[in-house]
């Protein structure tokens, strides 16, 4: 006796021919919303960890708001924990801010070209403002010089 | 696409107005965060232009503004995490609106305890 092969349905079967493909979308967008979605929920639970920790430590540690300047800033990024600390925070919001305005655009603008040119408005702000960032934290010089002469309000070294 | 739906899906209640409690301080949070990246930028131009704009977060009205914003963030925190329970969690659909009422509650117990220690710090003294 011979059993019948019956090939599982989403499989490519041997007999030359594909079998049908499940596809929820018929488009070429792929998971794309539901890995946006999953990135939501994802980043925002980091989120809430990384934003908490920042208000606490820059707005009710000590003297809280009014020990913020230049000599504060230059005092957390002299640590590379805080430099990922806020680079983690910049991302991460960025992108979630940036997904969540997209899809709010895509809720209320229903003119395709509307649709369309608000969000490259704020895929370039986006864009800009996590380039931005990221330079900043990266080239961040505690003790800036200009022509040879120390910038008042520095942090320098004696 | 219709322009006048007939009749409306919105609900109301917990569940509509939670949600529109979470677009509409999402949006506050996030043009925040694109002027507090632009002002931190300032670091790299000179330690005073930073030290100059940065002072102007120091004054009693804009100290009612941080705790409005703060406000709006602790929120969506919370009620985010109350997403989280309903997309993930057997029972999260079943028990929505408790959780909105637990984040609410949770929200007016953190905000107490920041108002009066942002507050005393922000508007007392220097």
């Amino acid at each position: 006796m011979t059993a019948t092969q019956i090939p599982s349905p989403r499989s490519k079967d041997t007999s030359g021919k594909i079998a049908p493909e499940y596809r929820r979308t018929g488009s070429s967008r792929g998971n794309f919303e539901m890995l946006a979605w999953l990135f939501m929920r994802l980043s925002g639970v980091v989120l809430v960890v990384l934003i908490f920790g920042h208000l606490f430590v820059n707005l009710l540690v000590g003297e809280g708001i009014h020990a913020i300047d230049f000599g504060f800033v230059a005092g957390k990024w002299a640590d590379p924990f805080w430099q990922f600390w806020d680079l983690a925070m910049l991302w991460l919001a960025m992108l979630h801010g940036t997904n969540g305005v997209r899809t709010i655009i895509n809720d209320y603008a229903e003119k395709d070209s509307t649709r369309f040119w608000l969000k490259m408005v704020l895929y370039a702000a986006t864009a800009v403002i996590i380039i931005l960032g990221t330079l900043v934290i990266f080239t961040f010089n505690p003790c800036p010089v200009v022509d040879g002469v120390q910038l008042p309000g520095g942090f320098c070294p004696a | 696409m219709p322009t006048k739906p007939a009749g409306t899906l919105y609900r109301g209640r917990e569940g509509m107005w939670s949600w529109v409690g979470h677009r509409i301080t999402g949006v506050v949070i996030f043009f925040f965060l694109l002027v507090h990246v632009l002002d931190t930028s300032l670091v790299r131009v000179s330690p005073e232009a930073y030290t100059a704009v940065i002072g102007a977060y120091k004054n009693p009205l804009m100290a009612l503004g941080e705790t409005g914003l703060v406000a709006a963030i602790v929120f969506h925190a919370f009620n985010g995490l109350r997403i989280i329970a309903v997309d993930f969690w057997k029972k999260g659909a079943k028990y929505q609106r408790q959780m909105l009422w637990a984040v609410l509650g949770l929200w007016i117990v953190t905000m107490v305890a920041f108002s009066i220690r942002h507050l005393s710090l922000a508007l007392g003294g220097h």
